[in-house]
């Protein structure tokens, strides 16, 4: 834990700059003073530390000083064997998972509620996706984890899958039985893969639904700058010692930039500091600013802020309490509308909004005053715009028809047909509202009328919808014959 | 030696009192709170270095956040206040005997006892049997109130502190649910002089207005406010500031007042040509 006081970039950098080294390399702005407006913008301070990687501050891509330092105290924090600082996103970490365990035509595993970057790495690497069917909650109309019974299935009738991709947790904070099936999955010769973009905090905070190395993952993909505090598109890989450390390097250099940015990287070691040293009390007060709120929120009625009451041991194993997700529905709103309302009349920014709920992040940042504000917007939007509910779509998830694999449907021969004719058709790309990112449509799938009718209520109901080459998403590219 | 309170009125304009004596100072979780003795002004409140009152001009101030709704709605039974730990809006408001219960509702515990120390002429009637004292947040405060108070006021400090929750749309929204069928909201409406009170000015009005069915605007002089021009906001589900106004109801109350009259009542709904459009068109081109 000693050592947890260190944050090696940081200190390079801080030395870096005291040394006053003349600049004869890249970024040209050389420390901003080629660029003032840009410096006056972001700040002097932050402008000196955006430096190239050299001899006294390392280089991301094989790291063997102060960067190799910080990547191992990070290691130390979570509790796992080796940490690799990701700088494209946790998109790159998730890629690098996937890519490191299935080759071509090798199939993994995984909930259909997966994020899009799941399934980018399957159309770029040829590995095929065997979905399970994540249970899906009626009354709230969202897709929870994956059951026990359902991902042995799976693994029974796929015995040559080469790993299980797992959500810890889900966007909304559902969690699946993370440590048995990673049991189950080392039972069978599989790796366990998960998805820890909304699970930083597992590690560090009390009382949370277990984190994924310390559930016997293989590997994980933890984004840092949602629930850890550091700067966006920052994030860790953590791997544990089944798997070879400097493949795993190699493959997150086949994508990743070779000019990683110090700005990410020292937000990362710091932020890393910062969980080690005061991540229990930190999300105490997450905790009870969450909890404060449903209380709240709940008592307003017509609005269902959930929590652990839900969880049945199976596909809602465990939930993440610091999650603000509240059902909208029943006031006779779908979440993106009063997502809407709360910015555009209240001045209120929410994390999302889909069908059925909403999704507050809540977090260290937060003021106790605007927690109220959050909940008394939200009081005041029961009382002007309550309305009844029926003619509401009620389901957030529908089961894929896979026809073919991502990459053979993403490579394929297509051609661009109005999204109203396309029905019966294969698609050959993504559709999908963000946030959350979560694809209604993935490359090699069937177009369904239920499909296009979803997609056109989420359209008017203001979803964003993004992924189709069209911006407009009035087309989209099917596979021809 | 001279000692002088300065404040800020914009960031090029300053304001200054010479004061005698620092007589209190403190910070609380919320605010820092400060009290001087002056030469002109007597004992002078200060909040986050803004004044907030002094002896002599509060009487300007606490008659007009409370006297003008008290004429036009008659049968106030249930008040709610906001802010005003300094005590001299509930000193105004127990000088009516048709009022029966008093919430107030403030969030810092230390400007009340520090107003009960320094400002006894002010805090008379803190103690008064139908008062309530809550610290509590506003906000949060009134949430959980429906169809309850006839008549609600908003005595709050400016929008760029703890009294930050107290223009937002949401909180006049669940005033207007905590209000009575022909309840009157008031509250201290900032200043339309200087380019940050307007900007406030007109984002209260802007939300209010898109609340309640009915918003007016009116004026008084309080010489240790920003630039001295001062607005207050009158909000019903109904009720009109003029049309409904009982002269002879007021008059015949025998309340003794040093600033509030009904024929300034009358008069303080007539607002500059400058303000008039800055309410109906907001800030665009002003500045």
């Amino acid at each position: 834990m000693e050592n947890q006081n260190k944050a090696p970039i940081y200190e390079a950098l801080k030395t870096y700059r005291q040394k006053r080294i003349v600049p004869f390399d890249v970024p040209g702005h050389k420390m901003g003073r080629g660029n003032p407006e840009l410096t006056d913008f972001l700040g002097k301070e932050c402008m000196t530390v955006d430096v190239n990687s050299s001899k006294p501050l390392d280089n991301l891509c094989h790291p063997v000083s102060v960067i190799k330092e910080a990547e191992q105290i990070a290691a130390d924090a979570f509790g796992c064997k080796n940490a690799f600082f990701i700088v494209n996103g946790t998109t790159a970490a998730v890629q690098a998972m996937v890519l490191a365990v299935a080759k071509r035509g090798e199939k993994i595993i995984m909930p259909r509620n997966v994020h899009r970057s799941a399934i980018n790495a399957l159309i770029l690497g040829g590995a095929v996706p065997v979905y399970v069917n994540p249970g899906v909650n009626k009354e709230l109309g969202i897709p929870l984890g994956m059951r026990y019974e359902d991902v042995e299935k799976a693994i029974k009738e796929n015995p040559d899958a080469k790993a299980v991709f797992v959500n810890n947790p889900t966007y909304y904070g559902v969690c699946s039985d993370i440590k048995r099936i990673a049991d189950l999955a080392h039972e069978n010769g599989m790796y366990l893969l998960a998805d820890e973009a909304h699970g930083t905090h597992f590690y560090f905070a009390d009382g949370m639904p277990v984190a994924g190395m310390h559930a016997g993952a293989d590997m994980a993909a933890v984004s840092m700058h949602k629930s850890g505090g550091s700067l966006t598109q920052s994030s860790f890989l953590l791997t544990s010692d089944t798997v070879n450390e400097g493949y795993i390097r190699q493959i997150i250099n086949l994508m990743q930039t070779t000019s990683g940015s110090y700005l990410l990287m020292s937000s990362l070691d710091i932020s890393r500091r910062n969980l080690a040293l005061h991540g229990k009390e930190i999300f105490e007060k997450v905790k009870s600013y969450a909890e404060y709120m449903r209380s709240e929120i709940n008592d307003i009625g017509g609005y269902y802020a959930f929590s652990k009451e839900l969880c049945d041991g199976g596909a809602f194993y465990d939930f993440d309490v610091t999650k603000l997700s509240i059902h909208t529905r029943d006031i006779g709103l779908a979440g993106i509308e009063v997502y809407d309302i709360l910015r555009d009349s209240y001045g209120i920014q929410i994390e999302f909004g889909d069908i059925g709920n909403i999704l507050a992040y809540v977090s260290i940042g937060d003021r106790e005053l605007y927690l109220d504000r959050l909940i008394g917007a939200l009081n005041d939007i029961k009382r002007i715009y309550q309305k009844d509910k029926t003619g509401m779509l009620d389901h957030e998830y529908i089961n894929p028809i896979v026809k073919m694999s991502p990459q053979e449907a993403f490579y394929g021969n297509k051609k661009s047909v109005p999204i109203e004719k396309s029905a019966g058709k294969i698609s050959g790309e993504f559709v999908m509202c963000y946030p959350p990112g979560i694809p209604i449509l993935a490359p090699g799938e069937q177009i369904t009328e239920e499909i296009l009718a979803y997609i056109k209520y989420a359209g008017e109901k203001g979803c964003f919808l993004t992924g189709t080459e069209d911006l407009e998403i009035k087309n989209i590219m099917i596979l021809e014959n | 030696m001279e000692l002088w309170f300065t404040e800020n009125h914009s960031d090029s304009v300053r304001f200054s009192i010479r004061v005698d004596e620092h007589l209190y100072t403190a910070e609380t979780d919320y605010q820092r709170i400060d009290v001087f003795q002056s030469l002109e002004f007597g004992k002078l409140l200060a909040l986050d270095g803004y004044v907030m009152i002094t002896e002599k001009d509060e009487f300007i101030y606490h008659d007009m956040i409370v006297h003008v709704p008290m004429a036009v709605k008659k049968d106030v039974k249930n008040v709610l206040v906001i802010g005003a730990g300094d005590g001299g809006t509930i000193r105004e408001l127990c000088r009516y005997n048709t009022i029966e219960h008093i919430d107030l509702v403030e969030i810092d515990e230390k400007v009340v006892e520090v107003c009960k120390e320094y400002f006894p002429s002010m805090t008379v009637s803190l103690d008064d049997k139908r008062v309530d004292i809550h610290y509590a947040d506003g906000l949060r405060f009134v949430r959980r109130k429906i169809n309850e108070y006839d008549l609600i006021i908003v005595d709050s400090t400016d929008p760029f502190g703890p009294g930050e929750g107290l223009f937002t749309k949401e909180f006049y929204g669940n005033c207007y649910n905590a209000l009575t069928e022909n309840g009157v909201l008031v509250n201290q409406h900032e200043s339309p002089f200087y380019i940050n009170d307007a900007k406030a000015m007109c984002a209260a009005h802007e939300r209010i207005s898109s609340v309640f069915p009915l918003h007016r605007v009116y004026q008084a002089h309080i010489p240790t406010y920003a630039s001295g021009h001062w607005l207050f906001g009158f909000a019903s589900k109904g009720l009109d500031p003029l049309k409904d106004l009982d002269e002879d109801y007021w008059n015949n109350l025998g309340i003794r007042t040093k600033y509030y009259n009904t024929e300034l009542h009358k008069g303080c709904f007539a607002l500059p040509n400058y303000v008039i459009d800055m309410i109906k068109n907001g800030l665009e081109g002003e500045y």
